[in-house]
């Protein structure tokens, strides 16, 4: 377990926008990526660095989907849930992955922190629907089958790199 | 790329790229938008570039070199729009389109169709029987007007010289030197240029409204938050032709005296933000964007903003807010957007589409623009068709073209041959259209009379198979969750209607259910603080208008005629069929399955929680839904 914050990344992040408080929801989002999540600590630190309340940082962190407090999965599958892939029967797909992966609707990211599963509202790739992402890469024309094959083959590939 | 001084400077620049393009042997178009590079578009790009190269190909990938004949253009291009045939790839002067092209194909498409003039039959598009050559001549093309996509799909998205040699950036030197910003602002408005966005309110005069304000600091602020579900035309645009779009907001820039744009992008876009900063990089790079621009004296320069995922942003003071680093609430309006703004300042706020369409106008005149489309609403739109239709895409017609031309000439019907129920245009803000609109007018105006709103542009087609209860339980479901939760009206309303939504679709509603929905619905309509909220309960008030029946039947008969709601379908086992091996009374979680071994099973319907883990699990299919 990391129980130390590394704070020269966030540091880095800050100066390269100049400090400047307008600039906090490019910010978070840069330091999401880079941390994967937004630590706590760090947020705090960010409130402290552009002179801000931290419950105004909270207040942003917390309204915007983007955003996470809690740390993430290895991988992030994200399935679409817009009209056109609503449509084509993306439910189905979500709920055979969840039970896969031992998830539901209120728990998100499997204990082994593997993966994470969540829904997004529309990315914009209806012609293809149902979609769903992983790790950022969209997979067009999903089904439940299809999506338990690619769940296998990302688990067979990082067997094979242990 | 040396820097553009004066307008001689552009000139010669644009006459050379163009040259360049005319000596271009063969164009290679590859369709690099978010659905083609989903289907490996990015591989066959590579897989050519480099079986060109091995083979002594003289190919260009951009314009920036000295002009010379016999070389092959290899270009990444925008969205055709046809996704569901990608990945696409276009051989011009060829013309042909090859749809679902894959790795194995690329030797044989360099072979035949790049060395040679030979069309590879296999890879073009078929419809019965009919092989189609040209691109322009597929059914779901001809009946389109591609104006303001005309370059998605036709030219290398992230080569401002291509969209230079295309007049690209004519109408904004032509503006920044001939025009001043109140002849601008009237060109637009007596062009008709009304908000791509969903309002449609007229561009132009609101450019006039913020010209004219006394505060000198104004924002133009370019709304790409494209968050309706089913709709990527602004996406498109971002991705496949950048340039225009930021053109447009040069222009509105000059136009109102405005220093400084902002674009507002979804974050689940993230190629149309790296095509974007691509475009803006170039743009200054060249010296179109920056200080004093070919020493006109203007200066402007443009900012992208990615979103953090809250539908909310797409109305004008939350998106304002988000870009202030703020949490993206809208706020009581007045003061406008036009008088006080980003920052507090006069703020021209128009989306994607609709910059777009400047400089079409600028170049072309208003008298053109005005040809096309109807009295009220001139120009075209582009529609995001998808759901159960056959060709789903993107599409750009006339305003004023009919539901049935969109649906069955350029969608080419309904898929599987079934039956059309509704159309929902406009998204969670919309409504529903039925059959008897088939011949409705897509404009502004004539969709606002039935109750539907042209929205952004989503048009999601439903066949019978679909409940739109289900469909309204579903928008409503979307709103709840992006309510941002300011106002009452609309947290805590469409929480409500939810609850009774979730109530019908599971079997427990009532009578009473239905007029609590209305009711709801028209206060929510009449109190709500933005747009989103005001128009939350459309799918609500258009699905009670068009459907009620299927209301009735799920709330007395207790089923859903369409047979998608899970909770009031009756699972059996079929006796025919089932062996009496008992796997499905040890799967039921509730208990509801008992029988002798090798002896037909029954399922006690009181017992049964509708889950299906018996549906999937019966190894002799004897377990079915009805």
């Amino acid at each position: 377990m990391e129980n130390k914050i590394d704070y020269e990344k966030a540091d880095e992040i800050l100066s390269s926008y100049g400090k400047n408080s307008c600039y906090l929801i490019a910010i978070m989002q840069d330091i999401q990526s880079e941390y994967k999540y937004l630590p706590v600590e760090i947020l705090e630190h960010v409130a402290h660095e552009l002179d801000v309340s931290v419950a105004k940082v909270y207040s942003v962190a917390t309204f915007y989907e983007n955003f996470s407090l809690e740390p993430k999965g290895k991988h992030v599958i994200r399935i679409c849930d817009g009209t056109a892939c609503h449509v084509r029967k993306s439910i189905p797909i979500l709920e055979k992955l969840r039970s896969e992966l031992g998830l539901s609707d209120k728990k998100h990211t499997t204990d082994n922190m593997e993966f994470t599963l969540e829904t997004v509202s529309c990315l914009g790739a209806c012609g293809l629907a149902p979609v769903l992402t992983l790790d950022e890469v969209v997979h067009p024309a999903m089904t439940p089958e299809k999506a338990v094959t690619l769940l296998n083959d990302v688990r067979k590939e990082d067997a094979a790199h242990e | 790329m040396n820097k553009l001084l004066t307008t001689q400077d552009y000139e010669k620049t644009c006459a050379i790229a163009k040259d360049h393009l005319e000596k271009q042997q063969k164009r290679v178009l590859i369709c690099c938008g978010t659905g083609c590079v989903a289907g490996g578009s990015l591989q066959i790009y590579d897989r050519i570039k480099e079986k060109c190269k091995e083979q002594g190909i003289d190919v260009c990938v951009s314009l920036e070199h000295e002009p010379h004949d016999h070389n092959i253009g290899l270009k990444k291009s925008g969205c055709h729009g046809f996704c569901e045939m990608g990945p696409l790839l276009k051989i011009e002067p060829l013309g042909v389109l090859y749809i679902k092209v894959k790795l194995e194909d690329c030797d044989e498409i360099i072979e035949k169709s790049i060395l040679g003039d030979e069309i590879i039959d296999r890879l073009l598009y078929k419809l019965e029987d009919k092989a189609y050559h040209r691109q322009e001549e597929i059914p779901f093309y001809k009946k389109q007007t591609r104006l303001v996509l005309a370059n998605c799909g036709n030219s290398d998205a992230e080569d401002v010289l291509e969209y230079m040699a295309k007049d690209g950036y004519e109408a904004f030197i032509k503006s920044i030197f001939t025009k001043t910003g109140e002849e601008l602002c009237k060109e637009v408005t007596d062009a008709g240029l009304r908000g791509r966005g969903g309002g449609g309110y007229p561009a132009g005069k609101k450019w006039e409204q913020v010209r004219k304000q006394k505060e000198t600091v104004r924002y133009i602020v370019c709304n790409g938050d494209e968050g309706d579900p089913g709709a990527f035309m602004d996406r498109s645009i971002m991705e496949g032709d950048p340039h225009k779009m930021l053109e447009g907001m040069m222009i509105a820039g000059y136009a109102v005296g405005a220093q400084k744009g902002y674009i507002y992008v979804r974050a689940e876009y993230p190629l149309a933000v790296s095509r974007l900063q691509t475009a803006i990089n170039k743009a200054r790079e060249i010296g179109l964007l920056g200080e004093n621009i070919l020493g006109s004296g203007f200066s402007f320069d443009i900012h992208i903003n990615r979103g953090a995922g809250a539908f909310v942003c797409g109305e004008g003071s939350a998106l304002t807010a988000s870009i202030e680093g703020n949490r993206g609430m809208p706020r009581v309006k007045p003061p406008r957007t036009v008088e006080k703004g980003l920052f507090g300042k006069p703020t021209v706020l128009n989306n994607v589409e609709t910059f777009a369409n400047v400089p079409l106008i600028i170049l072309n005149g208003v008298d053109w623009y005005r040809s096309l489309g109807v009295e009220t609403s001139p120009g075209t739109k582009a529609f995001a068709l998808t759901g159960n239709v056959n060709n789903t895409g993107l599409i750009e017609v006339p305003m004023g073209t009919t539901l049935r031309e969109v649906i069955f000439d350029i969608g080419g019907g309904v898929k599987g041959g079934k039956k059309l129920k509704a159309v929902q245009i406009g998204g969670p803000s919309g409504g529903c259209l039925t059959e008897e609109h088939l011949d409705l007018p897509l404009d502004f105006d004539s969709l606002k009379k039935v109750g539907a709103m042209i929205g952004s542009g989503g048009l999601v087609v439903m066949d019978e198979n679909t409940c739109m209860v289900e469909v309204s339980r579903f928008f409503m479901n979307f709103t709840q969750n992006e309510s941002c939760g300011k106002c009452v009206p609309c947290r805590e309303g469409t929480k409500r209607m939810l609850e009774v939504l979730e109530r019908i679709v599971k079997g427990n509603g009532t009578l009473d259910d239905l007029e609590l929905l209305q009711e709801l619905a028209e206060t929510i309509s009449k109190t709500a603080l933005c747009g989103l909220g005001k128009t939350a309960a459309n799918p609500v008030s258009s699905t009670l208008k068009y459907f009620k029946d299927e209301y009735l039947a799920h709330v007395v008969d207790k089923k859903c005629p369409a047979g998608d709601c899970q909770a009031l379908k009756t699972i059996y086992i079929d006796a025919a069929l089932c062996k009496g091996c008992s796997k499905c009374q040890r799967l039921c979680p509730a208990g509801a399955i008992s029988g002798e071994i090798k002896k037909p099973f029954t399922i006690h319907s009181e017992k049964c929680l509708k889950c299906g883990a018996c549906l999937s699990a019966c190894p002799f299919k004897a377990i079915k839904e009805a």
